[in-house]
């Protein structure tokens, strides 16, 4: 069993981060560039990648909602302030429009995940 | 200067079977029946053979089990899967295998019963995992969200989307052969239930059965059959992304990139193309594709297709066997793009006959507007 997230794997080492609670990126000690999803590898080539605090905020580039007969839930596309875009959900509303600026918060969970709230 | 690989090879057999709803069949089954159809259709026999490029939703060796079904001894094969975009991708692999002497006859084949299975998109694609925890459907959440950008940038309209539909489906009513038949208006589009904002069921795709096989050759030998050869004059494929959370810009697909390699390998430009073939699994790709091919500037797709630009009896004669909308789309329709434009440059295509069919751009997709591949095919006029 492995403690410490960052000697894993990108991918379980973000999961493993979330399920303590924290938001992290991989960032390149070289070139600055943050990189998400996480992988062993910036879209530069660079490999000195440290985990980081994501700042958390971010603006929806793009959002649909899904409609099934059981319900509708929203999925967007979120760019964050630190230049990568992930998928997420807006918590709490059906949808918001496209430039909204939003604000990450871990949802927990069995598997927990972020999602983001429209900042007021 | 002309390209090395435009027209040197061309099809000359080509065959469907199970086009809407075959109950009772296997995919394989279904793809067997067209095969055996494009044979008849050049008259060449099951053993002539030699090469073969499959790719299916349910087989994840699709050359192996075609193979095997038709009791084939390939000298070349090839699995390449890029969801719908494959065939035209192995037009291009058939191209270079059979220019380069590895193999004399070439079969590119596809099968599906998706409908009659189970009535939804069967895929074997495996889920993201940095997308799993919000529960996208796919594949029209990555489309409806290339959609909403697509609207909020250039200000296109959810009646521009509809329009995309409304001109399939005025195809479609011209062919005998299409699934989804019967009058459609903008409004009926608009009224259908929203499935994922901004898209209506109206704005997906059909789920059908359906096969399709086409057989190559080299043009020297391609001449030598019952009915005209269809060249092959270019194509490019382009990939930039898998998941839509990695596309660049939503509202700019691969396309702009495999386009312009695919009309230089081909030596063509817009003036000279009478037919335009793309990959509508939804409205808002019609649109995409005309941009990025460059039919029209970025950002102006919605308002070129307005008002029957794109129907019959429009400007631009596109998806003129009614589509992935209207008329056929099992799952994997790129095969179904090389057979109208075989059948339109043939002359073949009845009542949706263009005056003029001698060049016919194509645009497969596969993915989440991922894979993109090109392709130019001609008659001999166009040599």
């Amino acid at each position: 069993m492995i403690d410490d997230p960052a000697k894993l794997g990108p991918q379980q080492a973000f999961e493993a981060y979330l399920a303590k609670g924290r938001f992290m990126l991989l960032k390149s000690r070289a070139t600055g560039e943050h990189v998400f999803y996480p992988k062993v590898m910036a879209p530069s080539g660079a490999t000195d990648l440290d985990w980081v605090e994501a700042r958390g905020t971010g603006t929806i580039y793009a959002i649909t909602v899904n409609r099934k007969r059981e319900g509708c839930y929203n999925i967007a596309l979120v760019d964050l302030d630190e230049g990568v875009r992930m998928m997420a959900t807006v918590a709490g509303v059906e949808t918001v429009p496209i430039g909204t600026r939003v604000r990450a918060r871990i949802e927990a969970g069995e598997t927990p995940r972020i999602v983001f709230n429209p900042i007021e | 200067m002309t390209h090395s690989l435009r027209g040197k090879t061309a099809i000359v057999g080509m065959g469907t079977a199970g086009m809407g709803e075959a109950p009772g069949f296997s995919a394989m089954e279904l793809l067997g029946l067209s095969v055996r159809e494009a044979l008849d259709d050049c008259g060449l026999r099951l053993g002539d053979i030699d090469a073969v490029f499959a790719a299916t939703s349910s087989h994840a060796f699709a050359s192996m089990s075609v193979v095997e079904y038709l009791g084939l001894k390939p000298k070349f094969f090839d699995s390449t899967n890029v969801g719908g975009s494959s065939f035209e991708m192995h037009l291009l692999q058939a191209t270079l295998a059979l220019e380069a002497g590895l193999c004399d006859t070439a079969l590119i084949c596809y099968g599906s019963n998706q409908r009659t299975a189970g009535g939804r998109l069967v895929s074997m694609s495996e889920p993201q995992w940095h997308e799993t925890p919000y529960h996208p459907r796919h594949p029209i959440t990555g489309y409806a969200l290339a959609t909403a950008r697509h609207m909020y940038q250039y200000g296109t309209t959810r009646e521009d989307l509809a329009d995309v539909a409304v001109a399939a489906r005025g195809w479609a009513n011209l062919n005998p052969e299409a699934f989804a038949r019967g009058p459609l208006t903008r409004e009926d589009v608009l009224g259908r239930r929203m499935v994922s904002d901004p898209l209506t069921a109206g704005d997906c795709c059909l789920v059908t059965d359906g096969a399709a096989a086409c057989i190559l050759t080299r043009a020297d030998r391609a001449r030598d059959f019952p009915k005209a050869p269809v060249y092959f004059l270019g194509a490019a494929g382009a990939n930039w992304h898998r998941s839509i959370q990695a596309m660049p810009d939503l509202t700019v697909t691969a396309a702009s990139d495999s386009g312009p390699r695919a009309f230089e390998m081909a030596g063509i430009g817009h003036s000279d193309i009478d037919l335009v073939m793309l990959y509508d699994a939804f409205t808002i790709n019609t649109i995409l594709f005309l941009e990025d091919l460059g039919f029209c500037p970025k950002g102006e797709g919605g308002r070129f297709v307005r008002d029957g630009r794109i129907a019959p009896g429009g400007a631009l004669a596109v998806n003129t066997n009614g589509g992935g909308l209207s008329c056929v789309h099992p799952g994997m329709y790129g095969m179904f793009l090389i057979a109208e434009a075989v059948a339109q440059i043939r002359g073949e295509a009845g009542e949706r006959q263009l005056e003029r069919a001698d060049i016919a751009l194509l645009n497969g997709n596969g993915g989440t507007l991922s894979s993109q591949v090109t392709a130019v095919l001609g008659s001999a006029i166009a040599l």
